[in-house]
């Protein structure tokens, strides 16, 4: 058991976050957030030369060989600065379906050049009905002739609309909400019969809803295997939500930060409104709630890649709960003492707070990975 | 004691339905009851059908032009509204600068002005808070300085309620600097197209645009528009704020609200079944709706007493705490209900009233604004720290 | 970084596993598992057991006759011990005062004193906490008055726990009453023996006698009995109260509670099932199971930064505060699982070796005592709200 960072993880977080310092102050990213794509290329052909794009896979993969450690290291840092650029959809869901499940040729053609900063993606699983079980798909893929046919709906997709590739699960098989029965499709982003509706989510971000009227792809656009999918998509996710908690773990740094901040500086009654205890106990129970989030962020990033799956889900599940609790806790705390300004678009603090909640229901909320994690628990 | 209604109180709930569905515009029933932004006009045309009939001023006495309604009729008659989706009245004129105005104020004053705010022909809106006085209201600093007929106001106030669809403002001004902070306090009553008045929109977290700063460049002020005395504005604005804190529990909305809540949870779909059906989500549900209930009971009890003749108390503090927790959980269990759906932002439906179609169902893209907005309820009126402090200082004698 | 253990390490819980279950007795180990009370032979049989080891010790380093282990073994070695059954260890010698005089004290002091706490054959007491001085505890008074070589002592020291089985207490009194409150205290050690020294029972909520009251009359102490200088007294209580709270956090107990918690669940009926079964206590439950590895990881992570050198800072009291919280509400989770037949009150089961047959199942009769008790948690070792001032001072710097 170690619990300390090496000498190459921890030039990595300089290395992140002197980036954030200089590239992502709070004017800046307000720019990067309005413009039409809503983050920067030559950020990303920057996290591409650093090397950010290929630090967690493999060197066989043609990456640098880290792990969900060094993810976490990156997403932490994503968190304190709020950076808008798609590295969740793009290199942990994508790459990460890739790395776990694609062919050798897949790889060739799909994560050698995302690592090198030159492709996009984004995950389409979700349905109007899903909420946040991953089985609950009804978009159907049938066969036509070698290839296949793929027709139906998806919702809040991540990052569709800079996607080259978009990875859409489907059902091949089974009733609805199946585990068996899945098969994900890298489909072509610009693909003849799939419409988008974009929009801006709520924390700046963008994504999409996506119509597939009979598109149709190739036998060698399934991912891992036919009906076989879930597994794959049910990792990758937890691999994801490791990551996400990483970022909650940093927003809730730079939330507290401010919060202290603005505390020991507005006066009222003549004084620094941190002088009264009420005030005081509850940044007290912030600092607490964010010293949790993040033993629990780590710990999970400490087992996501153990051998017993169950461990594995249970780390995850475990950790998003943490998050769910401490980013709420953090966010609406964070706003309280922050008063009127608190409730304003103009200062960080509610822009912190938006992304804390939507990290929330993101993949399922504490209350859906408390039942997982309760049901896996009960039942070991 | 009985909690179940008269006939005549039943009757008069069936008189305030019937006129609800008779008067109210449906176009702004149907905003209310899907949870969409109402524009000026809409709450206008709502407010002088209740003035019309007398109702807008329901909590006001007989004497002041009020219809004296029993505590039991106020009760009928709010839950009633929230019921059939009618807009919550706005409360700057008719609840708080309005009892002011007839308890303390010149008989010209009164004259001047109650009869609009009973009619609902004039928008109001609060002076209070300024930049460096938040909790700590007494310690404002807007200059108020008398020059022959006039006082000469200069400064700025903030987190003002929809100053810019406003004909006037109620202004707590300082007139004594000199004076202990809360002393030298006077309470203005100022038109709001007077020259030198500037109003500047403050953008909140979810994108929309409903409060302000306000500044007060040398605007010319009438001495008559002073209310009662000048350095007692203090004793005003606190019987103002004890005012407010009552109704600002917002009971029957929140009762609409869980009821709103409901159906969502029985519309959005989990493993195949209603969300409803979840038993933890529903246990959150039950818990917010016993909370709402206690709550109920409470305010209740306080105005059996006011109508006793006590005054609403510093026990008011402790409704407006949990008033405004409950709205916000309410905002909470929205947002949880719908889930991923709530991420779109579209702020041309929000705001703009556009004709783009939701993303998901028409509630969804609401839910994340009004969870993030609803934050401002345990920080508006005195914050909830505040409330404690009152209680604490005022009931129990810490 | 990684969380697995190496070989070495695995050996190492083998090793530990095979001593506790040679060495345990049989009838202690079974007053863990059915939640009684220990007897003082409980207690000091297993610590001179683990002392003859070498094991009493386990935190203390190689030059003061610990084991020198790493903080892998130590995490090792609580979590096996807890597993087993094994009592809590009395932290009085080995983990406050132990640390004090090897710290603080003269060689001729850790002479006389450590050698006896690290094989157990003396029990310790702790004299901090007065009437008049809880959570404000340099307001302490006892006063400690110098004739020739000795110290005369008078005062009273009170929730003193296990008093009224040990031999030396250590005691924090008041050497110079001109001083600043914290600067005139001074550390002393007492031998339970002196004339002078009386014990009075403080019966707690549950029915059980815990702590004390300690009545110090004319009690004449060496002054080579003080540890370092006069007046230093505060700079030792603080140092002693960080290391407190450290291993105050009760993690491998807790493990073994919330593990015990699953079993009472998955033992006790409802509704045709068990409460295993039921949605919301589960859910419960694994909230509370992740609150406890939230806090493992918390209390590894601070071990881990003092293994790289750091002193066990101020912001060790978040850990108290969750593990106190932690402590509570696995108490109150199990009373919720026994349900009605946590009402019957048997003592005689508690306390004494009694022959009688609890009402309900094994684990009901310690539900309710174990949870009016666990209360004190979060009052002792420094309350909750005092932890909470400590980590914003020197923290947070408010």
């Amino acid at each position: 058991m170690d619990l300390s960072y090496s000498d190459e993880q921890k030039a990595l977080q300089e290395g992140v976050e002197r980036f954030v310092r200089e590239k992502y102050v709070f004017d800046t990213r307000r720019k990067i957030a309005a413009s039409e794509r809503g983050w920067l290329p030559d950020n990303w052909a920057q996290f591409a030369e650093l090397g950010w794009l290929g630090m967690s896979f493999s060197e066989d993969d043609g990456g640098l060989g880290g792990g969900a450690l060094e993810t976490s290291i990156l997403m932490e840092q994503f968190g304190k600065g709020l950076v808008l650029e798609p590295f969740l959809p793009t290199v942990v869901l994508g790459g990460g379906l890739l790395a776990a499940g694609g062919s050798a040729a897949q790889k060739q053609a799909l994560l050698a050049p995302m690592i090198e900063g030159k492709k996009q993606f984004a995950l389409a699983w979700l349905e109007r009905q899903s909420r946040y079980n991953l089985a609950d798909v009804s978009l159907k893929a049938t066969k036509e002739g070698a290839g296949w046919s793929l027709s139906g709906h998806k919702g809040v997709v991540y990052n569709a609309a800079s996607a080259d590739t978009i990875f859409v699960l489907a059902r091949t098989s089974g009733g609805a909400r199946d585990e068996k029965g899945l098969t994900l499709f890298a489909v072509d982003g610009k693909a003849k019969g799939l419409s988008r509706r974009d929009y801006p989510t709520q924390d700046s971000l963008r994504a999409s809803e996506l119509t597939l009227d009979k598109v149709s792809v190739g036998a060698d656009a399934v991912v891992g295997a036919v009906d076989g999918a879930f597994p794959l998509v049910e990792g990758t996710v937890d691999r994801a939500i490791v990551a996400l908690c990483a970022e909650a773990v940093g927003c809730m740094d730079a939330i507290n930060a401010a919060t202290l901040e603005y505390i020991k500086t507005r006066k009222q009654f003549g004084v620094p409104i941190g002088k009264f205890q009420v005030l005081q106990h509850r940044m007290v129970d912030c600092f607490t709630n964010a010293q949790e989030a993040r033993s629990m962020a780590l710990m999970a990033a400490l087992k996501i890649d153990d051998a017993d799956a169950t461990v594995r889900a249970k780390a995850a599940s475990g950790a998003k709960v943490q998050i769910g609790k401490s980013g709420k806790f953090c966010g609406q705390s964070a706003v309280q003492m922050h008063g009127g300004m608190g409730v304003t678009d103009e200062l960080s603090v509610s822009h912190y707070f938006k992304r804390l909640t939507m990290i929330d229901l993101m993949f399922g909320n504490q209350q859906h990975h408390l039942t997982r994690y309760s049901n896996l628990a009960m039942a070991a | 004691m009985d909690l179940a209604f008269t006939p005549e109180e039943r009757a008069f709930a069936d008189e305030v339905r019937a006129y609800v569905r008779a008067n109210l515009p449906a176009d702004v029933r149907d905003k209310v009851a899907s949870g969409k932004h109402l524009t000026r006009d809409d709450h206008m045309r709502w407010q002088q059908a209740l003035g019309r009939k007398g109702w807008l001023v329901y909590t006001w006495p007989k004497k002041h032009g009020g219809p004296g309604f029993t505590p039991a009729q106020r009760y009928i008659f709010e839950n009633v509204c929230a019921e059939e989706n009618a807009p919550g009245i706005v409360p700057f004129g008719t609840k708080m600068v309005g009892p002011v105005i007839y308890t303390f104020a010149s008989d010209e004053l009164k004259q001047k002005h109650l009869p609009s705010i009973r009619e609902g022909k004039m928008w109001w809106c609060q002076g209070y808070s300024e930049p460096g006085s938040g909790s700590d209201l007494a310690s404002l600093r807007t200059r108020a300085e008398r020059q022959g007929d006039h006082y000469v106001v200069n400064g700025s106030k903030t987190w003002n309620t929809l100053g810019h669809w406003a004909d006037w403002i109620f202004c707590l001004v300082r007139t004594d600097p000199k004076a202990k902070p809360q002393e030298g306090i006077s309470f203005l009553l100022i038109d709001m197209k007077t020259p030198g008045i500037t109003v500047k929109p403050i953008v909140m977290v979810d994108g929309g645009h409903e409060v302000n700063e306000i500044f007060f460049d040398n605007v010319k002020v009438p001495v008559t528009n002073l209310v009662g005395k000048e350095g007692e504005g203090w004793t005003y604005a606190k019987f103002l704020l004890a005012n407010e804190r009552l109704g600002i529990a917002a009971v029957p909305q929140s009762k609409r609200g869980v009821e709103a809540l409901k159906d969502i949870a029985r519309a959005e779909l989990d493993g195949g079944k209603p969300l409803i059906e979840n038993t933890g989500f529903r246990e959150k549900i039950a818990d917010l709706e016993l909370q709402v209930t206690a709550l109920e009971y409470t305010e209740l009890r306080v105005l059996s007493a006011m109508a006793q003749g006590d005054a609403p108390g510093a026990e008011a503090s402790g409704l407006k705490i949990r008033g405004s927790e409950i709205q916000q959980r309410i905002t909470e269990l929205t947002l949880e209900a719908v889930g991923e759906y709530a991420a779109p932002y579209l702020p041309g439906l929000l705001w703009q009233g556009s004709n783009e179609a939701p993303v998901g169902p028409e509630y969804a893209h609401l839910a994340a604004p009004r969870y993030f907005n609803t934050r401002k309820t345990t920080i508006y009126g005195g914050s909830n720290e505040i409330q404690k402090g009152i209680i604490s200082k005022m009931v129990l004698g810490l | 970084m990684k969380l697995a253990l190496d070989a070495g390490h695995r050996a190492f819980a083998d090793e530990v596993r095979a001593f506790v279950r040679a060495n345990l007795s049989p009838a202690t180990r079974a007053k863990t598992v059915s939640g009684r009370h220990y007897d003082r032979e409980d207690h000091m049989a297993w610590q001179r057991a683990l002392g003859a080891r070498g094991w009493f010790a386990y935190t203390w380093p190689k030059k003061h006759g610990g084991p020198g282990w790493d903080v892998t073994q130590r995490f090792l070695f609580e979590n096996v011990l807890a597993e087993e059954g094994a009592p809590r260890i009395l932290p009085f010698g080995v983990k406050m005062v132990g640390p004090v005089i090897y710290t603080f004290g003269t060689d001729a002091q850790k002479d006389q004193f450590l050698g006896p706490i690290r094989d157990s054959s003396v029990a310790w007491c702790q004299g901090y906490s007065e009437p008049g001085a809880g959570s404000d505890l340099a307001n302490l008074r006892t006063k400690a008055v110098r004739d020739g070589d000795h110290y005369v002592v008078s005062g009273q020291k009170t929730w003193t726990s296990f008093a009224h089985w040990a031999d030396w207490m250590f005691c924090l009194a008041r050497t110079d009453p001109d001083a600043k409150v914290q600067q005139g205290i001074s550390f002393l050690l007492i031998d339970m023996k002196s004339p002078g020294v009386t014990v009075r029972p403080i019966i707690m909520t549950d029915g059980a006698h815990h702590v004390n009251d300690v009545f110090l009359d004319n009690v004449r102490v060496p002054v080579a009995n003080r540890i370092g200088e006069e007046g230093a007294g505060w700079t030792c209580a603080k140092f002693l109260l960080a290391n407190e709270r450290l291993g105050i956090a009760e993690v491998a107990a807790s493990k073994r509670g919330v593990r015990a918690l699953r079993e009472i669940a998955r033992a006790e009926p409802n509704a045709g099932r068990t409460m295993a079964d039921d949605p919301g206590f589960a859910a419960g439950l694994a909230d509370l199971d992740l609150q406890l590895q939230a806090l493992e990881m918390s209390e590894l992570r601070a071990l881990s930064a003092m293994a790289q050198g750091g002193a066990p800072g101020p912001e060790v009291s978040t850990l108290k505060i969750r593990g106190s919280e932690i402590q509570q509400r696995i108490a109150e989770l199990a009373m919720e699982a026994v349900g009605e037949y946590a009402q019957p009150f048997q003592p005689g089961l508690l306390f004494h070796e009694s022959n009688d047959t609890p009402v309900g199942r094994d684990h009901a009769p310690p539900a309710a005592p174990r949870y009016f008790n666990m209360r004190k948690t979060s009052i002792y070792g420094g309350t909750n709200e005092i932890q909470k001032n400590i980590v914003s001072k020197m923290v947070l710097g408010l």
